[in-house]
């Protein structure tokens, strides 16, 4: 078939609200002050230009190579969107893929689409883009080695995130998701290396223009390395401590409160009309009753528009 | 390929094809996040949940049946959630051994996983259902009404626009390889997993320089025929009587939904 789905697509259903909530608004800043800096640095001209980079982004995850056994290595992007376009044109790039691959496809919800561009789209540009940011003066060998590794680590820390995630809404236990994840795009990584490498290196051979100084690729600021080296210095040392006592950072998570043990917390905003966090108290009783006026509010308003809107047809 | 291989619109002439695509995203979104936020096991609520979704599948007129078909789209994911079975506390239902493994399924973590197993199922059909009775452009247009950045909004247009066109250009770096991919049967043809993996790099690098020129020419034609950083669409979107109806019949269900999922 034309378009296959990939393992780090989160559907609907499997994230608590809480969680994608919290994603969105990550995702959300990143991508509002991506889209003031592309605004500012760049013209007109680039909107169809990330827009037909965007296509290509999505036309070049069909390209495979068999490896073994019926299993083909193939492309995610977010790297080589990020080294190619800069940081920010790629993380825009990378949003408006995923956010196709969600709308059109249902390959990834709606709802939790927020964590979805947030662990394939951002940081996975942040990491591939910063460590290659940091050999700017290297010679071509080391650049290209670097950007290797960097997209490599990029599929790891999308796949770090995404086991997160999981298990903050209590979908998974962190000791199977994250080995599991982890192994799994430790597989995927090497593929999504070795294509970005040889792609870079093709484009550098043919068209070493694009990816020299005054190109997009050089528009982002030395800082950027700092970010992706930051990045993936987390995640070199919190896999093996994940990996090692995975039940022991579940209990500092349930310490410091971030899951409950029965799991069940996260899906009830308002259980027995009362809002969990305010306790039960007359303060939650009073605002739930607040959310109801304002649905039976909306709907009264609703229902006079369309009156409205009748008696004028 | 033609223009639309990629599409999911099914033409018909029914009441949701007509309905403003705001309507439908707001609802389709709503409608998703009253599935997460439905305690585990709420069956009542499920089950009204999924009677609306029969409801709005038969107002489609595309069948009542019809996001059933497509529905399992997201069963390869479950497989994430399936260590909640033996996790959480409860009443141990069924052992057995795996392996290396002794597992016990618990009545809780039985109930935890098929929730989020229905929560999933119910949500992908209705985002099935919305790109089946709306064109991707007008969805793209609500988005846009619905103060999504039009920077992003126009990226997607452009990606909806050019996918079908790049596709073709994959479809033929593919088969050129395969055409010079010969082999003598029994034997194996080409080099090692790092010599393919170069191969698709390279056509990736290629697909990449190609996409990239043609985004020059496109923009050249487009400032030829008086581009200047605005796309302009003829079908402004104008919220009717019904699509106001609508909206509230659909919050109503919603509401509901949630108040049967607490009991």
């Amino acid at each position: 078939m034309l378009y296959s789905p990939t393992p780090m697509h989160i559907p609907d259903g499997f994230l608590a609200i809480t969680i994608s909530i919290f994603c969105w608004v990550i995702s959300a800043a990143v991508i509002g002050v991506a889209i003031s800096r592309t605004n500012k640095s760049l013209g007109e001209k680039q909107i169809p230009l990330m827009g037909v980079m965007a296509a290509f982004i999505f036309a070049a995850q069909m390209i495979n190579f068999p490896v073994a056994g019926g299993t083909s290595g193939h492309l995610l992007g977010g790297a080589l969107a990020a080294i190619v376009l800069g940081p920010w044109a790629g993380m825009l790039v990378m949003t408006a893929v995923i956010a196709v691959q969600g709308l059109l496809f249902q390959d990834g919800g709606l709802v939790v689409m927020g964590a979805n561009i947030l662990n394939m789209g951002l940081v996975t540009a942040a990491v591939g883009y910063g460590l290659y940011r940091a050999t700017k003066n290297q010679p071509k060998g080391v650049r290209l080695a670097v950007a290797g590794v960097a997209a490599w680590l990029s599929v790891m820390t999308g796949a770090l995130l995404c086991s997160i995630e999981l298990w903050l809404s209590g979908t998974s236990q962190l000791a199977v998701v994250f080995p599991a994840m982890m192994g799994v795009h430790a597989l995927i990584g090497l593929g999504e290396a070795l294509i970005t490498v040889s792609a870079l290196a093709f484009i550098m051979q043919t068209r070493p223009d694009l990816l020299g100084a005054g190109s997009e690729s050089a528009s982002g600021s030395s800082s950027w390395a700092w970010v992706g080296g930051l990045i993936a210095l987390v995640v070199v040392l919190f896999s093996p401590l994940a990996s090692a006592d995975p039940d022991g950072l579940e209990r500092v998570a349930i310490n410091m409160g971030f899951i409950n043990n029965g799991l069940s917390a996260p899906y009830q905003i308002i259980p027995d009309y009362t809002i969990p966090f305010l306790g039960e108290t007359a303060l939650s009783t009073i605002v739930a009753g607040i959310v109801g006026v304002i649905v039976v509010g909306g709907v009264v308003f609703l229902i006079g528009r369309g009156l409205k809107a009748k008696s004028h047809s | 390929m033609h223009f639309d291989a990629f599409d999911r619109y099914h033409e018909k002439d029914s009441f949701l094809h007509h309905l403003d695509p705001r309507v439908k995203v707001v609802v389709t979104i709503v409608f998703i996040v009253s599935n997460a936020l439905l305690p585990d096991a709420a069956w009542f609520g499920f089950l009204f949940a999924w009677i609306f979704l029969l409801l709005v599948n038969a107002a489609s007129k595309l069948g009542v049946a019809y996001t059933l078909k497509r529905s399992l789209l997201a069963l390869p994911f479950a497989l994430i959630a399936i260590t909640v079975l033996f996790s959480i506390p409860g009443k141990p239902v069924l052992q057995f051994h795996f392996l290396m493994w002794d597992l016990t399924v618990t009545d809780m973590g039985l109930l935890r996983f098929v929730s989020i197993l229905v929560r999933s199922w119910l949500s992908v059909q209705m985002a099935i259902l919305l790109v089946a009775v709306t064109r991707f452009p007008d969805l793209i247009h609500a988005l846009e009404h619905l103060r999504v950045p039009a920077i992003l909004t126009t990226i997607i247009a452009f990606l909806y626009r050019y996918l079908f066109v790049l596709t073709d250009e994959v479809f033929r770096l593919l088969r050129a390889r395969e055409a010079r991919s010969a082999a003598v049967p029994g034997t194996r043809s080409g080099g090692g997993v790092l010599w393919r993996a170069k191969i698709a790099g390279n056509m990736a690098g290629q697909l990449f320089l190609r996409s990239y020129e043609r985004s020059d020419r496109i923009y050249n034609a487009m400032v030829a025929r008086g581009y200047s950083g605005h796309l302009y669409t003829l079908n402004p979107h104008e919220m009717k009587s019904t699509d106001y109806f609508a909206t509230a019949f659909a919050i109503v269900v919603i509401f509901v939904t949630q108040i049967l999922g607490r009991f």
